[in-house]
């Protein structure tokens, strides 16, 4: 990201717009917006060169949320206008927020293909596990038997991971943080707002309306150092309250393990964010309470050329061996012929 | 031997004004590239040309099969020529599928040339013929010529050290040497392409050149050829020209707005037949400071180039048909983030995937109405494939003007077919240069309207204007989201006055021929060749015809009404079932006729011309 840095530096509040905002009080949304403005006051990032482009649902209103250059789209298609843009201006800082319906419904498409382009954005998906917008209908995260408006007797659709969906789609960067826990969660947005590429992080967001309490497992106080593992690079996977569990590799299949008892840390499965391939990625992205810790932090960071940088860079080597074209030539192509 | 000496001939020489040849075979037997090369040659001669090539749906039929046959029509004249001819005055046959797809549009008496050798037993078969048709008495309508191509063509080219294969690949130069001696062509143009195309592969350059000369010769010295034709150049204006389709124009068009705007073009398309070459032509012009992208679905190009056209570049996308369904959502999403974006919509046979190689006009409807809510936008219709230059930078000029998307309509007739093309010199095309607002201390109003209530186009990076556009309602000038229902009713009617206050901004419609005949024949898009030359035949013979031709369909010209009431009947010809049609009863609640072909294929002059005289009688 090369963006031009604002010499005012503008507090946090100063990245907030004029518009009221909508969501029901105590929306897990609040915090992230809390956050996303804090970082972008921590960057100085100039508010003109920023573009924030959502779809539809509670979480794609962010655009109206902030003074900056906003694009609300239509349901699903965030993606496909935030490569537009950046293709055409690939000096603007693009951010997309999408939510599990946004995104991994009617938009998966798109969001599939940002993400194997590798898009210089950063995409926030807020997951709810729930259609909070038309007021309550299972997502394609909600878990199987799920009670809602739509699925009275339990949903019989099988849920997916979104964060093995965008490793399957070749990302470059990918996170996962809880709207709760604000301190990783901005630092989180920090790494993905400094990633070359696109940028895919998944924020486990509360819907206290319609899903109240769906991840409080992992942000509970009592609970959650048993059921989330916060991953970092270079460093062995550990939780619980007393840090004395581990995650250690049996085959190709995680397993928990109790330290001590010749157990070591050296035993455990030590993370690496930067690994070319994206199996230990892959296999994070797979652990599910209540078998397992879930992750939190970065799964996979690694470096990869762009697709609007590999664009710009053929369109100025096409113009540095044939000359910047000219309307004449152009005009005047083909065989030709002069009538008298 | 030199070219000059191949060119005398001894056979006597008869003047015609103008011929159609027509060329078919298997779509692996180069019938489009001797079309190709039959148009280049009599364009550079001097002649007004025509051209429709005919594709198969599939790209590799089985060879020899109904489905597999590839045709390619050619129209050359001494006179100003409109369309590529009803049927076909020669007719070069490959196998017994062309000739039993394509010989019922030859004329009587018409030259027909077949390749003998393709006339056995498994092909006559293919082709669902019981006996070969070139032994009984079923071709004796015609002037048959049975030329063993494939023995000639492999003894022309025996020394050239290539395989039998490899050589019977030039079959089509052969037979299009054939139709060179027929008609006087010169032969140094095509001589100079296969040195080109060839330089690589000299073997293969020289067994086309010698295929190309045999044929040649062929009608030389054979007597069954008894006489060749003369056709002599047509009087057009003088300047310089180039052959060019429909989608080439497109193409040139769309990077010449970029040029004449200065800014660079985003082109966001999804493959689909037959818009695919407007791609195919952009993506070599990178130079020109063009950006193709190629999105992973329809939905996806329109909303990348909502996309570009947000972040302050020119963007377009292109489709056909089936595409446009998808389109319509985020098209109403730039109707209501009032954005430039140019979609080009090249027809074709529908519904559904219908007939993808086969043209149409019956999206015109589609294009003014399948959006959900009241959701116009500008729709032009280029007349002719030269005239899709013109009209893609009256769309951008439209577009940028009063911030709205236009939609462009094409078709498969126009985007294949091809004539002559006046090229314009830079000074004459339009100024598309379009200011961009800056920050004035003043808080910035993304919906505030100048006098044609265009909004400003603010573009990221302009610091001070940063604002937020979406498909929620806009309060007028302010631009915030607005549940007011004043204020909606307020916007809808402000939406359709800007594309309605187009029409102050366009040329009035033309009517060529009587101001206030009989009979008036209105036309759009690609029926433009087939309605002009009915209506000059049918006033030739003394009629009371003239003939309109919209370009522009959404707004209307502003003397459309005025010239339908000057003329007593009214008739549409229409390549769908009367859409048009539908939107001028209704409109001007006057008792239009129409008349509808929808075969995939263009109206015939004579179609026209017989429908004319059927409303004049009665
Ligand atoms: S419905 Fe749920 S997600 Fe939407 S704003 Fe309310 S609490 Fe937030």
């Amino acid at each position: 990201m090369a963006v031009e840095i604002e010499v005012k530096q503008f507090t946090a509040k100063e990245y907030a717009s004029d518009q009221d905002v909508r969501w029901c009080p105590g929306c897990g949304d609040y915090s992230i917006l809390s956050q996303v403005k804090k970082v972008l006051a921590d960057l100085k990032i100039a508010k003109q060169n920023l573009v924030f482009v959502s779809g539809i649902g509670c979480s794609s209103r962010f655009p109206y949320y902030i003074d900056s250059y906003g694009v609300h789209s239509i349901h699903g298609r965030a993606p496909a206008i935030a490569t537009g843009i950046k293709i055409a201006r690939p000096d603007l800082d693009v951010w997309l927020v999408t939510g599990d319906g946004d995104g991994l419904s009617i938009g998966g498409n798109h969001l599939l293909h940002a993400i194997r382009r590798n898009v210089d954005i950063n995409i926030l998906l807020f997951n709810n596990r729930i259609y909070g917008l038309t007021k309550g209908q299972y997502s394609p995260t909600s878990e199987l038997g799920k009670k809602t408006k739509s699925s009275p007797g339990g949903s019989v659709d099988f849920p997916l991971q979104p964060l093995s969906v965008a490793i399957g789609a070749e990302a470059t960067f990918v996170a996962r943080a809880h709207d709760v826990n604000i301190k990783h969660l901005g630092s989180m947005l920090h790494r993905a707002a400094a990633h070359m590429g696109t940028s895919f992080v998944e924020i486990y967001q509360n819907c206290n309306i319609f899903n109240d309490k769906a991840f409080a497992y992992a942000t509970g106080k009592e609970t959650r150092d048993d059921t989330s593992i916060v991953l970092e690079h270079g460093r062995p996977l550990i939780f619980g309250k007393n840090r004395d569990k581990g995650i250690r590799l049996n085959g190709l299949a995680p397993e928990i393990v109790e330290l001590g008892n010749g157990i070591k840390e050296d035993d455990l499965l030590f993370h690496d964010e930067k690994a070319p391939q994206p199996t230990l990625a892959y296999m994070l992205s797979r652990m599910y309470h209540p078998q397992f810790p879930e992750p939190i932090g970065v799964f996979r960071a690694i470096e990869k050329p762009t697709y609007e940088g590999l664009l710009h860079e053929q369109i100025k080597h096409t113009i540095e061996t044939k000359g910047v074209g000219s309307l004449d030539t152009l005009l005047n192509s083909g065989d030709t012929w002069v009538v008298n | 031997m030199t070219v000059s000496s191949v060119q005398s001939s001894e056979k006597p020489v008869e003047h015609i004004d103008s011929i159609t040849v027509r060329f078919a075979g298997d779509s692996g037997d180069g019938m489009q590239l001797a079309g190709t090369q039959l148009t280049n040659t009599s364009a550079i001669f001097g002649n007004d040309i025509s051209t429709l090539p005919d594709f198969p749906a599939e790209i590799r039929a089985p060879a020899g099969s109904l489905a597999g046959v590839s045709g390619f029509q050619i129209h050359f004249s001494e006179q100003r020529i409109h369309t590529p001819g009803d049927g076909c005055d020669a007719l070069v046959a490959m196998n017994p599928a062309a000739l039993k797809t394509n010989v019922q549009d030859l004329a009587i008496g018409g030259a027909l040339i077949v390749n003998d050798d393709a006339f056995n037993k498994s092909n006559l078969a293919k082709a669902g013929y019981d006996e070969n048709p070139l032994e009984n008495e079923s071709l004796s309508k015609y002037r048959l010529f049975r030329v063993k191509i494939d023995t000639l063509t492999t003894e022309a080219a025996k020394d050239t050290g290539l395989g039998n294969k490899a050589i019977l690949r030039t079959k089509n130069f052969f037979a299009l040497g054939l139709t060179y001696w027929m008609y006087g062509r010169p032969l140094e143009s095509t001589f100079e392409w296969i040195e080109k195309k060839f330089s690589k592969v000299p073997a293969v350059a020289e067994a086309n050149t010698k295929a190309l000369k045999a044929g040649y010769y062929y009608g030389e010295t054979t007597e069954s050829f008894a006489v060749r034709y003369q056709i002599n150049r047509a009087s057009i204006p003088a300047g310089k020209y180039r052959k060019i389709t429909g989608n080439e124009a497109v193409a040139i068009g769309l990077a010449a707005a970029a040029k004449l705007a200065d800014k660079p073009l985003n082109y966001c398309t999804y493959p689909i037949t037959p818009a695919t070459d407007i791609l195919h032509e952009l993506a070599r012009y990178q130079n020109y400071n063009i950006t193709t992208f190629q999105a992973e679905d329809e939905i996806a190009a329109m909303c990348a180039a909502i996309g570009a056209s947000f972040a302050g570049t020119l963007a377009a996308t292109g489709t056909s048909g089936p595409g446009l369904c998808l389109k319509a959502e985020a098209l109403g999403l730039a109707v209501m983030t009032e954005l430039p974006v140019v979609v080009v919509n090249v027809q074709r046979g529908g519904p559904s995937t219908g007939l993808p190689t086969k043209t149409e006009q019956a999206d015109l409807l589609q294009a003014l109405y399948g959006r959900n809510g009241e959701c116009p936008v500008a729709i032009l219709a280029p007349a002719t494939p030269s005239d899709c230059f013109d009209m893609t930078l009256e769309a951008f000029r439209i577009a940028m003007r009063y911030m709205t998307p236009v939609i462009l309509l094409s078709d498969g007739y126009l985007a294949n077919g091809a004539e002559p093309w006046q090229i314009p010199t830079v000074e004459n095309l339009p100024d598309l240069h379009k200011s961009h607002p800056a920050a004035n201390g003043n808080a910035f109003e993304p919906y505030a309207r100048d006098e044609r209530l265009a909004r400003p186009w603010a573009v990221p990076g302009t610091k001070g204007l940063q604002h937020r556009v979406g498909g929620l309602e806009k309060a007028n000038v302010t631009g915030n989201v607005s549940y007011d229902p004043h204020n909606h009713e307020a916007m809808i009617k402000l939406r359709a006055d800007k594309i309605a206050g187009i029409a102050s901004d366009i040329p009035p419609l033309k009517v060529e021929g009587a101001e206030d005949g009989e009979l008036l024949v209105l036309g759009w898009g690609s029926t433009y060749g087939a309605i002009v030359s009915a209506v000059e035949n049918a006033r030739k013979n003394g009629k009371s015809v003239a003939c309109a031709h919209l370009r522009y369909l959404n707004p209307f010209p502003a003397n459309l009404e005025q010239v339908l009431k000057a003329h007593k009947k009214i008739l549409i010809p229409e390549m769908n079932m009367g859409q048009l049609l539908l939107k001028i009863r209704g409109d001007f609640l006057i008792p239009a006729i129409g008349y509808s072909k929808v075969q995939g294929k263009p109206f015939r002059i004579s179609e026209i011309e017989e429908k004319i005289d059927e409303v004049l009688k009665g």
